[in-house]
């Protein structure tokens, strides 16, 4: 699995699906997922395979997930603040809010 | 010097279906491609099989367009059989909406400027207002005063039908020769010879498909292919769950639910590079539709250049001077490939073309 060449101090702790992470400053919510052994974030919206973080950069959208009742976020695009609350991406988000899930 | 009973020159929509069902008329078909970085309207459009508005002034486009709609499921569902790829075909009816009175009196009157001209053949369409619209698409928002319905118009997923249709031909046989830029075609005494940088082969006949392409080869076999600049943009949204069970001429929502929006057409520049000028306005007009898109996130915007006639309806020809040389393009390439490969591939391979093509020769363009 994944580990940080230079870990630092994990100072941080954030929520996923209801377990806590930590992570350390400046590392984004991918990052931190790999690192914490999390490898599967989302389900696909054509086959509702699991899937998770590949390219890192921002490119594959492979990494969404939902923070802070956000949806559709790019876990490799945002930096892990104190306490987040992240959730799996479940197929689309739902762009109406409650009116079609 | 090898040879060919028909060459084919581009591999696009055109291209391959024609390729397609010729080869499933027993011919022996070869498709010269060009190359990865050329233009190519075949994975740059918005994928609708679109009928509504299309041939105001031009009655014989316009039902050439709606037969092609009703040739849909029946080219798909062999497509799908040969290939077990599902090309996503969807014909709920079709919306333009309307986002001023005068838009919607434009609406009305280009409807009933093409029922009139087919002589009733196209009638089949609604004007609704804005009720009848939001008891149908409860999402729109409040800008929209109307819009007309289409009962032909759907949408395909053009770029799994882009691969299926290279996939399906490949099984019927056909040779199909990428980076093979036609640079020369040249009559000979049974047919043509068709060469370039990588080489040349001999065709009984040849037919070209070749897109922009078709405007400096057709010349060649006594052809004439006419072309105007149209360059086209369309934003493409993050997927989200389906709120847009219909399509529109600007809009459309694919199967895997992103929302593609594009209706631009720019004729001033050779440039690909997306002109963010244009997207803010498709943009804002697609949300002045469904509210609902102004929350979603771009991941991309694309451009590219249509295949566009001066007067934007196709040329189906066979050359005068040299039988046996075809020119076949048109800009809705996605709603008329199964009229290509249905109706026309079989014209074709019988030599002649139909009297109902005929308004569709070249000579229409030519500037007396």
């Amino acid at each position: 699995m994944f580990r940080k060449v230079t870990p630092g101090d994990k100072a941080l702790s954030f929520h996923f699906e209801g377990g806590v992470c930590s992570a350390e400053p400046g590392d984004t919510v991918a990052l931190a997922l790999l690192v914490a052994g999390i490898d599967s974030c989302r389900d696909s919206v054509v086959s509702g395979q699991p899937r998770g973080p590949y390219c890192l950069m921002g490119a594959c959208f492979e990494c969404l997930v939902v923070i802070d009742g956000v949806q559709n976020l790019q876990g490799c695009q945002v930096q892990v603040r104190e306490g987040m609350v992240v959730t799996r991406q479940r197929g689309g988000r739902h762009a109406l809010g409650d009116t079609l899930s | 010097m090898e040879q060919a009973e028909i060459v084919i020159v581009g591999g696009g929509l055109m291209g391959a279906a024609l390729a397609w069902a010729l080869a499933g008329l027993g011919h022996d078909v070869l498709v010269l491609d060009g190359g990865d970085l050329d233009p190519r309207a075949s994975r740059a459009n918005l994928g609708l099989v679109w009928v509504s508005d299309k041939g105001v002034g031009q009655p014989d486009y316009a039902i050439l367009s709606r037969d092609a709609a009703l040739h849909w499921p029946a080219f798909a569902a062999v497509i799908q059989e040969e290939t077990g790829i599902d090309l996503q075909l969807q014909q709920p009816g079709g919306f333009n909406f309307a986002l001023s009175e005068q838009e919607l009196e434009q609406l009305t009157a280009n409807m009933a400027t093409i029922a009139d001209q087919t002589h009733g053949e196209l009638c089949s369409y609604e004007i609704l207002d804005r009720e009848e619209v939001r008891v149908r698409l409860p999402h729109i928002g409040p800008g929209v005063v109307g819009a007309s319905f289409c009962p032909y118009d759907g949408h395909v997923n053009s770029l799994r039908l882009f691969n299926a249709l290279h996939l399906a031909m490949t099984k019927r046989g056909v040779d199909y020769r990428p980076q093979r830029p036609v640079e020369l075609i040249e009559p000979t005494d049974d047919g043509f010879t068709v060469s370039g940088a990588w080489g040349a082969v001999r065709a009984r006949k040849i037919i070209l498909a070749a897109g922009l392409g078709n405007t400096r080869l057709a010349p060649m076999v006594g052809l004439y292919a006419p072309l105007v600049r149209s360059k086209g943009q369309v934003i493409v949204t993050e997927k989200c769950r389906p709120f847009f069970p219909s399509v529109s001429g600007a809009l459309r929502q694919t199967g895997e639910g992103s929302v593609l929006i594009g209706e631009s057409q720019e004729t001033h520049t050779g440039s690909l590079a997306v002109n963010h000028s244009i997207s803010a306005v498709l943009a804002e007009r697609a949300a002045r539709v469904f509210p609902v898109i102004a929350d979603l996130n771009v991941v991309r915007i694309w451009t590219g250049f249509r295949v566009k006639t001066p007067d934007g309806m196709p040329i189906y020809q066979q050359s005068e001077t040299h039988p046996g040389a075809f020119v076949m393009l048109c800009h809705s390439g996605v709603t008329l490939t199964a009229l290509h490969a249905l109706e026309i591939a079989p014209q074709i391979s019988a030599g002649v073309l139909q009297p109902r093509l005929q308004p569709f020769h070249a000579r229409r363009l030519h500037v007396s």
